[in-house]
């Protein structure tokens, strides 16, 4: 059983036999008064979004899925393609199912698949991915105040922020739960 | 995979990134006091760990041993107030249990003023004086929206606001019990879009510490600033009536037990006290937030150093 106080972004919940996922989580509490939780929910079944209010004092149950070991094989026209080691039993996930997920899968990755009776509905990553920068701006020298930024994008796609000494063709740490950048990475 | 480098310039980026933001906040702070002090306030500080706090029904004091850690400096700044210092500024940090979220931290930095004689419009042009301190320019822009400045910026009354902005009015929300949602969902997301806004004269029942207008008792002189949709400051003039102020406490301390929370005396010597203090007002300042303006910074987690989950 949750609280209002244990919503946040990527919370899974169960509302009316069905599971959501908060993509947006914001808690407001007007002038004194009492707090509204506004969340951004997608059915995980459906993909249809729903914007609720929460008012404290409500609980919600939490989404009974089940995890599945998998490692991701490849991504084709059908989706990306994850595959159970043990039965070489096959899902396929589309790229809207994903969401920013599928920016983080490198071939072969192990990831846990989460299903709802028996249908694949999610992935769970592991904290940390380590993908090399495609693109980003040259190290301008004597920009060496600590704190600098600029944006980079990665071979995935996918465009994040990183300190203004990471070089294109360099490899870094994201954290899959953040995106954000952690650290680069000596090979 | 190959351990990540540690070296000196690399640290940790989290907080390594927030260097020019952490710059721009000390220079803002700077500025504060500059502008506080020169007016002729007194810098003050007052203990963080407080017997009691004011009760109030919606905001959960953090419990320390039998004391609780201050959700706002008030009843130390009100007490200094009766003692007979005309013109006070502090900034401090407090503590809010179960305040989460982009423009929430649970513990967070308050600038609060008071000023003996001042009533709560005196405070409002405080407001557009402090901000024409910090941006001359009488120009912000946050996260791609600019709004002017200049004074004097829009007054609207709550009531008014209702009738512009809800989908029923103000009695209506009072009498449903739906006016924070209201206010929260409907009107708050639309105040301060093109200058900031001024939101006055609230239902005295949402004005545990505020004067009932003279012209209209059903109504308090309370007011909340509003900048792009953003609460930074909630203002007015005290309430001096020991006993009225009692009564109140006693309201609000009954909706706090009542929903469950830990009970506390109230502060006995703060409403001795308060018989003394003269006409004044007060007004607190969310100081983290007036830096995300300032700073263009989407999340109250990107002015603070370290927010609760870094630590």
């Amino acid at each position: 059983m949750y609280t209002c106080s244990d919503l946040r972004k990527g919370l899974k919940l169960m509302i009316e036999g069905e599971p959501y996922v908060i993509i947006q989580f914001d808690f407001t509490k007007p002038g004194k008064g009492q707090a509204l939780y506004k969340c951004k929910m997608r059915n995980m079944l459906n993909g249809n979004i729903y914007d609720r209010t929460y008012r404290s004092g409500e609980t919600f149950d939490e989404a009974n899925l089940e995890d599945r070991s998998m490692q991701f094989l490849y991504k084709d026209e059908s989706g990306y393609v994850f595959m159970d080691q043990q039965s070489y039993e096959q899902i396929t996930l589309s790229e809207e199912t994903l969401g920013d997920d599928h920016f983080f899968l490198i071939d072969n990755m192990e990831v846990k698949i989460l299903t709802f009776n028996g249908q694949g509905i999610g992935v769970t990553l592991p904290n940390f991915v380590n993908l090399r920068i495609v693109k980003a701006d040259p190290w301008i020298k004597g920009d060496t105040a600590a704190g600098n930024s600029k944006p980079a994008t990665v071979e995935s796609g996918y465009t994040l922020q990183v300190p203004s000494f990471v070089e294109e063709g360099e490899m870094i740490q994201i954290d899959t739960r953040t995106g954000e950048y952690v650290t680069r990475v000596k090979e | 995979m190959s351990p990540a480098s540690k070296n000196k310039t690399e640290g940790c980026w989290p907080l390594a990134r927030k260097q020019p933001t952490l710059w721009n906040r000390a220079r803002i702070l700077q500025s504060i006091r500059d502008f506080f002090t020169s007016r002729g306030f007194l810098e003050v500080e007052t203990p963080q760990r407080i017997p009691s706090n004011a009760p109030e029904a919606y905001i959960v004091p953090l419990a320390s041993g039998a004391w609780c850690l201050q959700t706002s400096p008030e009843l130390c700044m009100k007490r200094l107030l009766a003692a007979g210092y005309p013109k006070l500024f502090q900034i401090c940090h407090c503590f809010r249990q179960e305040e989460r979220g982009n423009r929430h931290l649970p513990e967070f930095t308050l600038l609060e003023w008071y000023e003996a004689g001042a009533d709560y419009r005196r405070q409002m042009r405080d407001c557009e004086d402090l901000l024409a301190a910090l941006l001359p320019e009488l120009e912000l822009t946050w996260r791609g929206r600019r709004i002017n400045l200049m004074p004097p910026w829009e007054r609207l009354s709550v009531a008014d606001a209702f009738d512009s902005y809800a989908s029923c009015s103000l009695e209506e929300a009072l009498e449903e019990e739906r006016f924070d949602a209201i206010m929260g969902v409907e009107i708050e997301p639309r105040l301060g879009m093109l200058r900031p806004t001024l939101l006055y004269d609230y239902p005295a029942e949402k004005a545990a510490l505020a004067r009932r207008k003279a012209s209209d008792p059903r109504f308090a002189e309370r007011f909340e600033l509003y900048i792009l949709g953003m609460e930074l400051a909630n203002g007015f003039s005290e309430l001096t009536d020991s006993q009225e102020q009692r009564r109140r406490f006693e309201d609000e301390e009954r909706l706090r037990r009542s929903g469950g929370q830990t009970p506390y005396p109230l502060p006995e010597k703060f409403l001795e006290e308060l018989a003394a203090m003269p006409n004044a007002a007060g007004i607190a300042l969310g100081i983290d937030r007036l830096i995300m303006l300032l700073t263009d910074s989407s999340s109250i987690d990107d002015v603070v150093a370290f927010p609760p989950e870094l630590l």
